[in-house]
């Protein structure tokens, strides 16, 4: 039994790579099945996950009626599917909207913003970064040197190209073309470390191939 | 009623979301989770909502034998065969929604998506990249230096290669990352501040 649903795997995971070489109705098969089955779990997921523990236990076992509130806010989404009432479908949303927003201020205000403001807030050079430079004189000990220094002044760089109030002229284009150059410093890094992921989970599906399921290797 | 009950239901939320922050008063807190509870539930329904929307238009493309309509089929099979089997058996280890259906057909095919996007990126920079600028080179030479820093001959090309390649990835390019942080929490900041005040309205459509 085993064997079969392994040779399921084996045969979507073709149907998909079938793509590479053109649009076919395997591979429209495939993406259609991922599809639902991606919906399908998702449902089960809420479903187990929230409504129950969430929604039907307090309701039923431990009589908070007033978590019939969202049980009516959530039921007015689908008035959505409703010409003439689909406007109450905005309450929830709203809900939705404004929780998300409320947690949001927070969260990227205390989580991203003042603690990347405070990682940057260290001295521009580190003595000990010289001395391990002289003791030992690799290449990687001499960029260290300036890690502090592209932390603090090479941030205000990357931000200060951002900042479109002033105009990026005279003394300060060479400012924002420091800070364009990190960028693309940034860029170039995320898509060759983007590349080699997909290539590294590119193998692990040749190998589920060839080795899993085929055992050709 | 229309536009003004939904903006006073966001105000309200999206306030107590940022006074339990900094009044955390067990009072307010209570008030905040139950309505932060209350939002959970409401989430969940939205997924239900989708998909419902994704059975009612595909369930109507293959009534009417409308295009494509055998991959629909497939697509309304799938999702009743994972709902049905996971509503009743659950979607724990060791049902078979997970171990079959889930490690089975959705893990292979996402982990297949992923990788085979390698191959399109790589094709997209081939097609669209050209090095004009001394910028665009900036781009080229640390994505191939990354790259080449992660492939097992790195070591060969040069023995500091890898370590060169990690203050890349380390430094400048957490730099580089920081700096969008900072200006994408700013942003958030203040759109999250202009929907609760009721500034920022799109969502509630233009009827």
């Amino acid at each position: 039994m085993e064997l079969f649903w392994t040779s399921i795997a084996g045969i979507l995971t073709l149907s998909v790579l079938s793509f590479l070489y053109a649009d076919n109705p395997f591979y429209k098969a495939a993406e259609h099945i991922f599809i639902g089955i991606a919906a399908g779990y998702v449902f089960c997921a809420q479903f187990h996950n929230v409504f129950i523990p969430n929604l039907w236990t307090p309701l039923t076992q431990h009589g908070e009626l007033i978590m019939l509130i969202p049980f009516a806010l959530g039921s007015a989404l689908f008035t959505r599917f409703f010409k003439g009432i689909g406007w109450i479908s905005r309450w929830p949303m709203s809900v939705i909207i404004g929780t998300y927003a409320g947690l949001a201020v927070i969260g990227f205000a205390s989580g991203d913003l003042v603690l990347q403001v405070q990682a940057s807030l260290i001295p521009v050079f580190v003595p000990a970064t010289i001395d391990a430079f002289t003791t030992n004189m690799t290449f990687v000990n001499f960029l260290n040197i300036f890690t502090n220094l592209l932390f603090t002044v090479g941030l205000i760089t990357v931000l200060f190209y951002f900042f479109f109030s002033l105009e990026h002229k005279g003394g300060l284009k060479h400012v924002a073309l420091a800070g364009t150059t990190l960028l693309m410093i940034g860029f170039g890094a995320g898509y060759g470390y983007t590349v080699m992921t997909r290539i590294a989970l590119l193998f692990d599906r040749f190998y589920f191939l060839f080795v899993e399921w085929l055992k050709i290797a | 009623m229309k536009r003004e009950i939904p903006i006073l239901i966001t105000l309200i939320f999206g306030v107590f979301m940022i006074i339990q922050f900094f009044i955390p008063h067990p009072s307010i807190n209570r008030i905040a989770g139950t309505l932060q509870e209350w939002a959970i539930v409401v989430i969940s329904f939205s997924y239900v909502l989708g998909s419902a929307n994704i059975l009612r238009i595909n369930g109507e493309i293959v009534y009417r034998r409308g295009p494509d309509w055998p991959y629909k089929l497939a697509l309304v099979l799938a999702f009743l065969l994972m709902v049905s089997t996971g509503l009743f058996g659950g979607i724990q280890e060791g049902s078979f929604a997970n171990d079959k259906l889930f490690k089975h057909i959705y893990v292979p095919m996402a982990s297949t998506m992923y990788a085979s996007l390698a191959f399109f990126i790589a094709s997209a920079a081939f097609r669209a990249f050209r090095i004009r600028t001394w910028q665009a080179a900036v781009l080229a030479i640390s994505a191939v230096l990354v790259m080449l820093g992660r492939i097992p001959i790195a070591q060969d090309i040069w023995s500091e290669l890898p370590d060169v390649v990690e203050w890349i990835m380390n430094v400048p390019n957490a730099v580089a990352q920081r700096g969008i942080l900072i200006g994408a929490a700013l942003g958030a900041i203040a759109t999250g501040l202009k929907v609760i005040l009721g500034i920022e309205r799109s969502y509630l459509g233009n009827e």
